[in-house]
């Protein structure tokens, strides 16, 4: 003792700490004891912090003492070596010492006894060798830290170098009460200790090299001055006072350093390294004995046990192998601990085995370690606080983990508890407090965990919303563009029918069912305000995402809206001629009511779908109703186009024709939703690149011929009903069905030819050899073909209006820039098509600039624009020249119609406007150009806007 | 083999539970009972015993309202506590009703209804001391004086006690007389010196008494603080400020205020500082919180005595200190090891 004083390094206080009993006399008695071998040893593959070990061995495999028979499985991680010869016997689930109670797999030997070793290979010349080679033969020896909790040696030496280190501290305090294993293996291999420090030392290269040791060890620490004063060491011993938890290490480090380790950072990062005692015999044993870890030091101790002592132990020996060596006494034992009374845990079963960080089993009686007393209320006494080492509140700690207020807990530094114990230890109210903690970090780390889970699924939900959105925008968008067209062509054809019908009666009636498109149209008109309503209310609130769908819903309703108001600006000008065709009304009824149904089951679903927006199946059921509705409202189209259209006399032939007709187009309608099936599918095999593109493909085109076809027929039996009805006003009815059927040979040849486009691009062709081809020109013929037809027609139609009615002078003008309007309408849709198509086939924008089909577009767009106007101005001043006698019938209910077509265009407009501004935020690169397409469009709306203002300006001063 | 299965620690202190904590903090007014039983006659030990009977009969009986283990609860001693402080702190000769009164109200009110031990944010013996001394004050001003002076020149007998407390006692002023506090607040014009030698209350042998039971009361503080059932902060703070501020303020007028050890060694300075300061339930946790908690007593009892309508502010004092006590625990909270600086208030979601 008297030589420790000129080698003690300064001796440092920490806050709190507790002088339980230390009952360190018990095992103290007897000599080191070496139990015989078990008839079997458990070693679990999972003795140290980090991924459980790797078997190398199989059942039934014979092993020698020493040999490797689990290697690291990753950096974290150790290896295993057999403690004796002997024979795999299993590698199965056993019970194993953890604080959980649970199983985890192991691997039986049954030893041979004949204890039988490998060869070992020492590593000679240590001091010559670098450190990383040293750190690998310690890496393969399987020594990972003894003080309890089993970090792998190797790394937590490489750890170590981060930053200079200043101290290395050998942790020889032993504070825990009952353990004295340390305290024996100093006494039994000081010299073995010391020359394993000084491999480490070796190896980390530390300033100062101090044991610390608490002063209930006379003996040891007796021992250890003996042999350092002898070899004349530069290490120091210092001998700290004894209190519990002296032992922790940043407990230990504070008291021979004065430092303290920063709060979530490790001691390396202060420049301290701490090893165990038995972590440094172990050192040794491996570097100059080439023996791996394969035993250690093991109190066995407490009152249930007579002969308590400790024991140089096999690793996996079973417990109760232990307790028999130590003539335990079952009935006495109520308690076994592994580790000492204060952050040992309790054993459900003796069956567990010894491993790499079992340094105690404590077998206590119940008068030694009584069950605790019933937990009393906390009378914030602050005893707990004067104890914690950590200096924590811990009353407060408590408190907060009642009432599992986290935040406050966490803000009171919980995670900086070490449960020690000594604050459960000194309550007088009996609080177990660690075990609160525990809970209560368990608890926080639970939600954290769960948070960066519901983090990661709200990113994903919310890339697959925006997926969606775009997705359903561009839906929305080419059924826009389709029902634009659509509408722009039923317009066209019925524009001269309805002129020559308009005729006979001068003051044309309501009939019902404008009534009733009417009272529509003020529901919609009602919808959509309310849509409008909420769409600034959602703009106000800055909710972003309902912005987005209810813009949608907005739009959605102005066109359907427009479409209703555009039935009916058909309908008022037509005669009323209800009892003349009461069949095609009755039909068109049951369409419109079915209309109606789907649409209220679509609204349904839809709202479902926002409630669950991951519902495949409900997607795909709106899907189907959207086209159920579609087809739904494209019948009620024609129906009543073909109802107005239908002449007064003819009623009575044309039943027969009608049933056809209907039949037909039912066709058509099954044809049509085939195709939308077929491609749906098709671009859903694309997606995931399924090998049956092909024949998706293959069937889409026979469907699409199908469709074709019935479009055709569709087409034809018009034709031949509007011949054969027996129009006495028509002389020139055959030119025109003639024309008509040209008509349809030209769309079926410009069908042709683009499908043929299509099929050449699907195939893959440079937009170079597509152009090569002849197809491109006899698409451009075709279209020519058709431009003139149309052109034709329409002048021939509008001539034998003109032969029989006292029409208006620019009837015929009129009409041709309706028709112009038609065509460039579809040009627009078809150059949007192909740009879409271009798209979908992966093309860069670039390339899709190159191609014609932009510059198309916008000469159709432009086009279109001028046509508008140009459209609109005729029929205002039609409507001016019109016959003066209906005028004060007539131009109010003309002014609303147009009043509805500019609500139309502005409409349109807008939609286009979202559209593009959507695309402008998908394709960053093109949005100058974007840009320019929305102030351009913007113009058309404002344009039409200040029309529909004046228009309706004028509609009041009416 | 049926092995228990409790998580660690697995020992616990041996005999230090919460109802030897009580036990001890009782034991320690042992000397001061005494010292008052010496000099104001057995009127303390009635009060003693009746006050004990009203808190074990009211804690007994919310405790069976409330659906709780009687016994279990009872022997804690925490309800047995509040009734000795009490019982010491009231006048020897007050009526039994009062002292049931404020016992009463001590444990049912201040301390049951806020969910029973550990829970009670004031100091039950405080708020039921606090609500006699308002209700009734002529009774709770009448305390007596040591037999060589008073009147009668004889403290009073045992069956004079039971007759004051329990009936009336015609010749009781030949008995009382006014505490040193309660002479030094009502001098009126004198000014100190004076005041000290014409006043009866503050003559020497008064004076004296109220030193010994203040010593009484130092000696059990101190015995508490041996067993370290109380840390030094909270007593030291209240009487170290006590001191301060009535040296203070006598340096600047020496001829209207009373002198430091006065303040220190009459009324129930030491009985407050060591007995009912330290209550730890509604008391300050941190060190550093008990130091500024004890400062805050100490500073309000010496306004309260000095400008004050009562004599002495021990009660209200703590009582007043108690409602800041969270608040300053907030501040208050020590450094935890490995962090650089304590945290303070509760700014949760910017930790370190």
């Amino acid at each position: 003792m008297a030589k420790a004083s000129t080698t003690t390094a300064n001796i440092f206080s920490f806050h709190g700490g507790i002088h339980p009993a230390e009952n360190k006399v018990q095992s103290l008695q007897l000599p080191l004891g070496r139990p015989n071998l078990p008839n079997e040893l458990i070693l679990p593959l999972g003795q140290h912090i980090g991924q459980a070990s790797r078997p190398v061995v199989a059942v039934g495999d014979y092993v020698l003492k020493g040999q490797t028979i689990a290697v690291n499985n990753g950096f974290l991680s150790s290896h295993l070596h057999a403690p004796t010869s002997g024979t795999i016997a299993d590698i199965e689930e056993r019970a194993i010492a953890h604080p959980s109670g649970l199983s985890d797999l192991c691997m039986v030997i049954f030893p041979d006894h004949k204890d039988q070793w490998i060869e070992r290979t020492p590593l000679e010349d240590w001091q010559a060798k670098p450190a990383t080679e040293i750190l690998e033969y310690l890496a393969n020896m399987g020594i990972v830290g003894m003080g309890g909790a089993g970090f792998p040696t190797q790394v937590k030496l490489q750890g170590a170098h981060k930053n200079a280190l200043k101290y290395f501290i050998i942790n020889a305090a032993e504070c825990e009460p009952y353990i004295t294993a340390d305290d024996m293996l100093i006494r039994e291999k000081t010299q073995e200790l010391i020359s394993g420090i000084a491999v480490l030392q070796h190896i980390v290269n530390a300033e100062q090299v101090i044991i610390g040791i608490e002063d209930n060890k006379p003996t040891a620490i007796a021992a250890l001055n003996a042999l350092l004063s002898e070899q004349n060491s530069s290490i120091q011993v210092a001998v700290v006072p004894t209190k519990y938890p002296s032992g922790g290490e940043k407990q230990l480090i504070q008291l021979l350093t004065g430092q303290e380790v920063p709060s979530g950072q490790y001691p390396a990062d202060i420049g301290v390294l701490c090893q165990n005692v038995g972590t440094c015999v172990a050192v040794h044993d491996a570097i100059f004995h080439g023996q791996p870890l394969i035993s250690r030091f093991t109190t066995l101790t407490g009152d249930a046990l007579k002969a308590p002592q400790n024991v140089e132990v096999l690793l996996g020996t079973p417990v109760t192998h232990l307790l028999e060596y130590a003539e335990s006494q079952p009935d006495n034992l109520h308690r076994l601990v592994m580790g000492g009374p204060m952050m040992g845990y309790t054993l459900d079963s003796a069956a567990v085995p010894i491993v790499k960080t079992s340094n105690c089993i404590l077998a206590a009686t119940k008068e030694e370690l009584p069950p605790p007393a019933p937990e009393q209320a906390c009378i914030r006494c602050g005893m707990c606080e004067q104890a914690c080492p950590a200096s924590l509140l811990p009353q407060q700690l408590l408190w907060f983990s009642k009432s599992q207020e986290h935040e406050k807990a966490e803000h009171y530094n919980l995670f900086d508890c070490i449960e020690c114990g000594a604050c459960s230890y000194v309550c007088p109210s009996s609080i177990p407090l660690v075990q609160y903690y525990r809970h209560t970090k368990s608890a926080i780390r639970e939600a954290r965990e769960a948070n960066v889970k519901s983090d990661l699924a709200k990113q994903r939900f919310e890339a697959r919303k925006a997926r969606q959105e775009a997705e359903a925008a561009e839906k929305e968008a080419k059924r826009l563009a389709r029902q634009k067209a659509s509408s722009a062509k039923p317009a066209a054809k019925t524009a001269a029918p309805k002129a020559a019908q308009s005729a006979p009666s001068a003051t044309p009636g309501i009939s019902d069912e404008a009534k009733k498109l009417k009272v529509d149209i003020a529901i919609g008109k009602t919808k959509l305000k309310k849509a409008q309503k909420l769409l600034l209310e959602a703009q106000e609130n800055e909710h972003l995402e309902e912005i987005k769908s209810l813009q949608l819903k907005v739009t959605e309703q102005e066109t359907q809206l427009a479409s209703l108001e555009d039935q009916l600006s058909k309908l008022t000008p037509a005669p009323t001629k209800a009892e003349a065709r009461p069949a095609v009304s009755d039909e068109l009824k049951k369409a419109k009511v079915d209309v109606a149904l789907i649409g209220v089951k679509l609204k349904k679903l839809n709202k479902q779908l926002e409630e669950t927006p991951d519902d495949q199946e409900l997607k795909e059921k709106v899907a189907g109703l959207e086209t159920d509705l579609k087809t739904a409202q494209a019948t009620v189209e024609k129906l009543s186009t073909d109802s107005a259209s239908s002449p007064s006399p003819a009623a009575a032939p044309k039943a027969a024709i009608n049933d056809e007709l209907k039949k037909l187009k039912i066709d058509a309608a099954i044809a049509k939703a085939a195709v939308k099936k077929v491609e749906k599918a098709l671009k859903k095999a694309e997606e995931i690149q399924a090998p049956e593109v092909d024949a998706i493909r293959q069937q889409l085109k026979e469907a699409q011929q199908r469709a074709d076809e019935l479009d055709k027929a569709l087409a034809n039996p018009q034709a031949v009903d509007t011949s054969s009805a027996p129009a006495p006003s028509s002389p020139n009815a055959d030119t025109e069905k003639k024309r008509k059927i040209d008509l349809a040979i030209a769309k079926a040849g410009i069908k042709k030819a683009e499908k043929s486009i299509a099929l050449l691009k699907e195939q893959g062709k440079d937009d170079a050899e597509i152009e090569a081809s002849e197809w491109p020109k006899k698409l451009a013929e075709a279209q020519e073909k058709l431009a003139a037809l149309e052109n034709e027609s329409a002048p021939a139609q509008a001539v034998e209006v003109k032969a029989e009615v006292a029409a208006p002078a620019n009837a015929d003008a009129d009409k041709k820039r309706k028709i112009d309007l038609a065509i460039a309408k579809a040009s627009i849709k078809k150059a949007e098509k192909n740009i879409a198509l271009l798209k979908e086939q992966g093309k860069d924008d670039a390339e899709i600039d190159v191609s014609e089909w932009p510059k198309k577009l916008a000469e159709a767009q432009e086009k279109l624009t001028a046509l508008e106007p140009n459209n609109d101005n005729s029929t205002t001043e039609k409507n001016v020249e019109k016959s003066p006698e209906p005028k004060v019938a007539e131009s109010p209910a003309d002014l609303a119609g147009q009043i509805k077509q500019q609500k139309i265009a502005a409409a349109l407009a807008k939609a286009q406007i979202n559209k593009l501004t959507k695309r402008l935020d998908s394709e960053p690169e093109a949005a100058d150009s974007i840009q320019q397409e929305i102030a351009a469009t913007r113009q058309k709306q404002q344009d039409a806007e200040a029309l529909l203002a004046k228009l309706t300006h004028s509609q009041e001063s009416l | 083999m049926a092995l228990l299965r409790i998580s660690s620690p697995h020992t616990q202190r041996a005999g230090h539970r919460t109802s030897w904590v009580m036990q001890m903090v009782i034991l320690a007014t042992i000397p001061g009972i005494a010292v008052q039983t010496w000099l104001f006659g057995w009127g303390t030990l009635i009060n003693l015993m009746i006050a004990s009977i009203a808190a074990l009969a009211c804690e007994a009986a919310i405790l069976s309202i409330r659906r709780r283990s009687v016994a279990f609860f009872l022997k804690d001693y925490s309800a047995l506590l509040t009734a000795v402080l009490l019982g010491v702190a009231l006048p020897p000769t007050v009526p039994w009703w009062v002292t049931v009164t404020a016992v009463g109200f001590a444990i049912i009110f201040a301390k049951q209804l806020y969910g029973g031990l550990g829970n009670n944010p004031f100091n039950p013996a405080m708020v039921g001391y606090a609500i006699v001394l308002v209700s009734f004050p002529v009774p709770m001003s009448q305390w007596l004086g040591v037999q060589s002076i008073v009147a009668s020149g004889e403290s009073l007998s045992f069956l004079q006690s039971l007759q004051a407390i329990f009936h009336h006692l015609p010749n009781i002023d030949g008995y009382t007389m006014a505490t040193p506090l309660d002479g030094f607040k009502n001098k009126d014009l004198l000014d100190s010196t004076t005041a000290f030698q014409t006043v009866e209350a503050l003559q020497t042998a008064n004076l004296n008494s109220w030193l010994w039971v203040n010593m009484a009361y130092l000696v059990g503080g101190l015995g508490l603080l041996w067993l370290r059932i109380i840390t030094w902060h909270t007593p030291v703070a209240v009487l170290s400020t006590l001191l301060v501020m009535a040296g203070v303020f006598h340096l600047f007028d020496m001829s209207n205020t009373a002198t430091p050890l006065f303040h220190l060694t009459t009324g129930a300075a030491m009985f407050g500082a060591f007995f009912i300061a330290t209550d730890p339930v509604s008391s300050c946790t941190s060190n550093r919180g008990k130091l500024i908690y004890g400062a805050g007593i100490g500073i309000l009892i010496y306004i309260i005595r000095t400008w004050g309508g009562y004599p002495d502010g021990v009660a209200f004092a703590v009582l007043l200190m108690n409602f800041s006590a969270p608040l300053i625990d907030y501040y208050t909270q020590p450094r935890t090891y490995g962090h650089k600086k304590a945290k303070k208030g509760l700014k949760i979601g910017e930790d370190n």
